[in-house]
C-alpha cells in the first residue's frame, strides 16, 4: 500500500508537469485517522500529499462532474464504474478523465474497527502492513487482519480492477470468486411482508435525515433534488417513520441500475444505517431481470433508458 | 416495494390506451376488489397531529 502512495505521487506529479490534466483528485490523509479525505492537486509539487491505504473508501467519481479542467483522477474498481457511469450519462467526456486505476484489496471499515476497540478508548492512530491494520490509542495498540474488517461491501465486491483506465499503478489484483453479493437480499426476500416491514422499519429507525448519503453518494447530482423541493414537496420532510423510509426507498430508486455498491452512502451515515440494503435489492433485480450491472461498459445503455422486446412485463395488467 | 413490506396486491400496474374504456373499467373493478379483500391500508400512512 506504501508503495501505491509513491506510485500514485509520481503520476500525479508526471501529470501535471506533462500538462496532461490541469488537477489530479486523489486522497490525502484526513485529520482523524481512518478517514481519508478528497483532495485536489493543482501543481505538480503538491503532489506529495497525495496518500493511499485501506481508509480510501470514499467515491472520488462524486468530485468530476461540472468541471472544466481536464482531470487525472485516482480510482479504485467502483470509483471507475462510477466513472463509466458519468460517461454514460453524458456527465463528462471519456477525454476530459485521465483515470489513474488502483487494483483494490477492499475498503477498512472504520465503524467495524471502532466497534472493535471501542472499550479501549479513541484511536489516536492507525497504520497498516502486509495485509494487517494496527490501531493505536493513548493505552493500547490493537492489530486487525485487514480481511475482517472490511467495508461490508467490499467483501462481497466482483470488481476489484478498475474497468476502465489511463494508466494502471500496479497489476491488477485477483477478482474474489465463489461469493454470492446478494446473499443478504435474498435472506430479507424470505420474510413476510409483515417481517419485511418491520426490518426496515427498524433499518432506519436512526435516521436524522442529514443526506449525507445522497450527498456522497456519485449518482445523486440533480441539481435539486427531491427532498429539497418544496414546490412540490414530493417526500414529508419529518423524522416521521413514513416520511424518512419514503426517503430511503426513493433514494434507491433513483439509484436504480446506476448504483455500483461502492459503499460510499453506508460510510458516511453517521448513524450507522445499512443504506444498501435498499439499493441492493434493485441492483439484484437488474442482474436478475436485466443481466445487468452498472458501470461495466461504455458500449450499452443501462437497461433502464432502453426498450428491449424481452423486457419482463408481467406485473403489467 | 414489496420488498419493503407493501402487501403483494396492494400495488398494480396497467396499461390502458385513451381508447380501451372497456379494459379501463375492469381493472377498475379487479382492483377495488382485490384492495379491497385486503383491506384499509394501515402502513406507510403518516398520522398527522391535530392541530386544533
Amino acid at each position: 500500500m506504501i508503495d501505491y502512495t509513491q506510485k500514485i505521487r509520481e503520476i500525479a506529479a508526471r501529470l501535471l508537469k506533462e500538462g496532461t490534466v490541469d488537477m489530479v483528485i486523489g486522497f490525502r490523509k484526513g485529520t482523524v485517522p481512518m478517514m481519508n479525505e478528497p483532495c485536489f492537486i493543482r501543481k505538480p509539487e503538491e503532489a506529495d500529499r497525495l496518500v493511499w491505504d485501506s481508509h480510501c473508501g470514499i467515491n472520488l467519481a462524486n468530485y468530476l462532474y461540472d468541471r472544466k479542467e481536464k482531470i487525472g483522477v485516482v480510482a479504485k474498481g467502483c470509483d471507475s464504474r462510477n466513472i463509466v457511469t458519468h460517461i454514460v450519462e453524458n456527465k463528462i467526456k471519456r477525454e476530459q478523465v485521465h483515470v489513474i486505476g488502483v487494483p483494490c484489496t477492499g475498503m477498512a471499515d472504520k465503524r467495524r474497527i471502532g466497534a472493535l476497540s471501542e472499550k479501549d478508548g479513541e484511536i489516536r492512530e492507525v497504520s497498516e502492513k502486509e495485509g494487517r491494520i494496527t490501531v493505536k490509542g493513548d493505552s493500547f495498540t490493537k492489530t486487525f487482519e485487514k480481511k475482517e474488517v472490511l467495508q461490508d461491501n467490499c467483501t462481497t465486491c466482483l470488481h476489484r480492477n478498475p474497468v476502465i483506465h489511463d494508466e494502471m499503478i500496479a497489476e491488477p489484483v485477483e477478482e474474489q470468486t465463489g461469493i454470492d453479493p446478494f446473499e443478504d437480499v435474498k435472506r430479507i426476500e424470505a420474510l413476510s411482508p409483515e417481517e419485511k416491514r418491520a426490518y426496515f422499519q427498524g433499518l432506519v429507525a436512526d435516521c436524522i435525515r442529514c443526506y449525507a448519503c445522497r450527498n456522497a453518494c456519485p449518482l445523486c447530482y440533480c441539481p435539486t433534488c427531491f427532498v429539497d423541493e418544496s414546490r412540490p414537496q414530493w417526500v414529508g420532510k419529518s423524522i416521521d417513520p413514513t416520511d424518512t423510509m419514503t426517503f430511503h426507498f426513493l433514494r434507491a430508486y433513483h439509484c436504480a441500475g446506476r448504483c455500483t455498491d461502492c459503499g460510499a452512502c453506508e460510510r458516511a451515515c453517521p448513524v450507522g444505517i445499512r443504506v444498501r440494503q435498499f439499493t441492493k435489492k434493485l441492483n439484484k433485480d437488474c442482474v436478475e431481470l436485466f443481466d445487468w450491472e452498472a458501470g461495466l461498459t461504455l458500449d450499452e445503455r443501462p437497461p433502464l433508458d432502453t426498450y428491449r422486446p424481452q423486457d419482463p412485463n408481467d406485473f403489467i395488467k | 416495494m414489496t420488498h419493503i413490506g407493501i402487501e403483494p396486491g396492494r400495488l398494480q400496474f396497467s396499461w390502458i390506451s385513451s381508447a380501451e374504456a372497456t379494459k379501463f373499467v375492469d381493472v377498475v373493478k379487479d382492483v377495488t376488489d382485490a384492495i379491497r379483500a385486503l383491506g384499509p391500508n394501515t402502513h406507510f400512512v403518516k398520522t398527522l397531529p391535530k392541530v386544533a
